[in-house]
């Protein structure tokens, strides 16, 4: 489904990744871990299109097509979704109506039919139930004013509205609590099908835990320098990066 | 990939849709303004000597008077002996007997800005009058509205035909002696829209008016007075637009609105002026004074805006709430993009007792727009219990623009109770990648948290034109972010 090869990433002329390969398979959810400012959001807004990074070489294929030849909301129309580490305050827009204005453009983009309020209000109710996300924060600004947990939550529920091929969390169990992150364990594991994937960029083995990732990747100085199964993740809790840099260093 | 802001500089790129010049005949005078000048307007309307007489003291006054230079704008000194202050097209002359007899180019130019100018073409309920230039080329609906006893007619018919009203209260809100450009307004204006609402009555239709420039160097001052007797109520509705040019023109129009007891004037401005290119070349300068007189206990004026145009915007629709528990309110969206400057905003004179007002403040500046809100909320001594809310935020869109505000607060009243609530938020990249990455395209992005954003104000104007104004918007902000 997805294949990144050699791919080297500079921003402001700082190389950012260097050279990072991964292949994603349908059916398969990938963990990447490692320390902080080794390039994970990096990897993450380069897939999901932003704006500000530039390749320098390398090819990321998606479905059998480049990716990079594709604006960011072609990108989600053809199903990639990024639950962002930050996700970012809309002040004065509805969330309801972004949801459903999302919701609608990506139905639209695929030539379905638009959706009519009264269907989807009915339709966001219960993701909103399945993720627990309290009614009142649908009434609200997208984000805004919303506390560091919600805006997570928030992320989840677009993800389950929007029923993503590929989905990218990044972070998204940070600044969780245990309640909150035994939903987004139970959404990632509810979208788990044989056509989805999945990439979960986390610093805890704890959500890990809960998703049973098929592969963890180990993310530093902008390559993957170690690749395992769940039993990576553990040895990583036990023993932190440190072996692994050194590794890498020798 | 693009790096940075080069992409919302893009965004702000909109077009001007109503740019286009009218092939018409006119009759101008030469520019320049003296004595000899407003004699001559005042001869080709035919006008009563109370009038000329009116005009030239103001005219006299004028002189002595200089251009303020207090607000938040920078402009080159207007040479005034350049501008030429009465066009008129030609086939106007003679007045068209009837709606049918309009000069077709006109009717054309109307038809092309989508405004009705035809009544079996009206939109259900609402009646036009259009001022082209100097001049009013049509008014519609005028039998109808006679019917409930509604006057609706140019201005300068209703001197003709109502003077005594015209001369009672003409400069009674907005005196000749209030400012530099109502003062030269006054001397010089040519046509607007006069409206009377008998007691009682509450007004069938929605009154509009739609202005148009289209003569190369010519001023347009239009003056609009509506007078709203005891328990009556009127819905009124001003739009307008003018040719791209090279050349700055000069609008400097005068509305004065009086509510007697227990009646409601509602004003709405739909202005999307020509705003000049995006080095700031040409353009209108829209400078405006907009007076309402809550005359009567229990009157109400409100003032509800949408100012997208003009390549500088000058004007503060006010209200003067004389009367016990008589209302003001004022809900603004101003945009200022490109190179557009906007210095806007309000004054809340409260006198009567009990008196409350609503400010609801609206900037946008994206480009390198300059948006100033400038406000004041004045409690008089007498005036015990007088309330006022306003709220005043500015969006920015891009790092080149720049929003400002001056709230000033006069208070002679212990008893008075004011809050003031403001914020400035910023439209930036990594909102409109949270928007894409969900699947919206850059421009339903921006136009989804502009709208947002001005909400509150589009909620106060008529139905249709709430819709109009949000499309507009969209448009003014097309490429914005690019
Ligand atoms: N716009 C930018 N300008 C300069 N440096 C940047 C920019 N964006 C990212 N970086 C740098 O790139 C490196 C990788 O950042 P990135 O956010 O991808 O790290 P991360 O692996 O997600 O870290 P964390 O675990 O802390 O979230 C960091 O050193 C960061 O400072
Ligand atoms: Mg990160």
């Amino acid at each position: 489904m997805l294949t990144i090869n050699d791919l080297k990433v500079s921003v402001e002329d700082k190389d950012i990744l260097k050279g990072l390969s991964l292949q994603v398979n349908a059916g398969e959810v990938h963990a990447i871990m490692g320390p902080n400012g080794s390039g994970k959001s990096t990897l993450s807004h380069v897939l999901a299109g932003k704006d500000g990074y530039q390749v320098t070489s390398g090819s990321i294929t998606y479905n059998g097509s480049d990716l990079l030849d594709l604006e960011t909301e072609q990108r989600a129309h053809q199903g990639i979704f990024l639950a962002m580490q930050y996700p970012v305050e809309l002040p004065g827009v509805n969330n309801m109506v972004f949801l459903r204005e999302s919701y609608n453009a990506i139905r639209k983009s695929r030539g379905e039919d638009e959706l009519d309020s009264p269907a989807f209000i009915k339709l966001i109710r219960e993701k909103a139930d399945q993720v627990k996300l309290p009614g009142k924060l649908l009434k609200r600004s997208v984000n805004s004013g919303f506390s560091g947990g919600e805006k997570k939550r928030n992320e989840i529920l677009q993800m389950a509205l929007l029923e993503p091929s590929l989905a990218i969390l990044d972070e998204t169990d940070s600044g969780l609590d245990i309640d909150a992150l035994r939903i987004v364990a139970d959404g990632v594991n509810q979208l788990r099908s044989e056509d989805r994937a999945m990439i979960v960029v986390t610093h805890y083995q704890r959500l890990l835990d809960y998703i049973k990732p098929d592969v963890v990747h180990v993310l530093a100085d902008g390559k993957i320098i170690k690749t395992g199964d769940f039993s990576l993740a553990r040895e990583l809790e036990d023993k932190g990066y440190g072996w692994l840099l050194d590794g890498e260093a020798a | 990939m693009q790096t940075g802001n080069s992409s919302i500089d893009e965004l702000l790129d909109g077009g001007y849709e109503y740019g286009f010049v009218t092939d018409v005949v006119s009759d101008t005078l030469p520019p320049g303004l003296d004595e000899s000048t407003i004699k001559a307007i005042s001869a080709k309307k035919n006008e009563p000597e109370w009038l000329l007489q009116w005009r030239i003291q103001a005219y006299r006054h004028w002189l002595t008077m200089d251009e303020p230079e207090w607000a938040h704008i920078a402009k080159p000194k207007i040479d005034f002996q350049s501008i030429s202050y009465y066009s008129a097209p030609s086939s106007m002359k003679e007045a068209p007997e009837s709606l049918d007899d309009i000069d077709p180019e006109i009717r054309k130019t109307y038809d092309k800005l989508g405004i009705p100018i035809e009544e079996q073409m009206a939109l259900a309920g609402i009646a036009v009058d259009a001022v082209f230039d100097s001049v009013s080329v049509a008014t519609t609906f005028r039998e109808k509205l006679a019917e409930s006893g509604v006057i609706f007619t140019s201005i300068s018919e209703a001197v003709h035909d109502h003077p005594d009203l015209v001369k009672d209260y003409l400069g009674s809100v907005v005196s000749y002696r209030d400012n530099f450009f109502a003062c030269l307004n006054a001397a010089v204006f040519s046509d607007g829209t006069f409206v009377y609402i008998p007691k009682g009555v509450k007004c069938p239709m929605e009154l509009s008016t739609y202005f148009r420039i289209n003569e190369r160097n010519t001023g347009q001052f239009e003056r609009t007075l509506i007078i709203a007797e005891e328990e009556s109520q009127v819905s009124y509705l001003e739009g307008c637009t003018a040719p791209m040019r090279d050349e700055n023109q000069l609008h400097a129009a005068v509305v004065e609105l009086v509510a007697k007891t227990d009646a409601t004037i509602k004003y709405s401005t739909v202005q999307n002026w020509y705003p000049g290119d995006d080095q700031g070349k040409g353009g209108i300068y829209n400078f405006v004074t907009k007076r309402g007189d809550c005359r009567g206990d229990r009157s109400r004026i409100s003032w509800t805006q949408v100012e997208t145009g003009s390549a500088i915007t000058w004007k503060y629709p006010s209200c003067i709430l004389r009367g016990d528990n008589s209302v003001g309110e004022f809900y603004s969206v101003a945009v200022a993009r490109g190179m557009q400057q906007a210095d806007t905003g309000t004054k809340m004179i409260h006198m009567g007792k009990n008196t409350s007002s609503t400010i609801v403040s609206k900037g946008i500046s994206a480009g390198q727009g300059q948006n100033t809100y400038r406000g004041l909320v004045r409690i008089a001594q007498a005036a015990e219990n007088a309330r006022n809310h306003t709220q005043c935020d500015s969006l920015l869109i891009g790092d080149k623009c720049g929003a400002h505000t001056f709230p000033y607060i006069e208070n002679r009243n212990p008893t008075a109770k004011l809050e003031h609530e403001a914020t400035t938020s910023k439209i930036g990249e990594d909102q409109l990648f949270y928007c894409r990455q969900r699947g919206l395209s850059e421009e339903d992005a921006v136009s989804m948290i502009v709208n947002g954003f001005c909400k509150e104000v589009f909620n106060e104007l008529p139905m249709e034109f709430a819709v109009e104004a949000q499309k507009l918007l969209s448009v003014t902000l097309e490429g914005a972010v690019g």
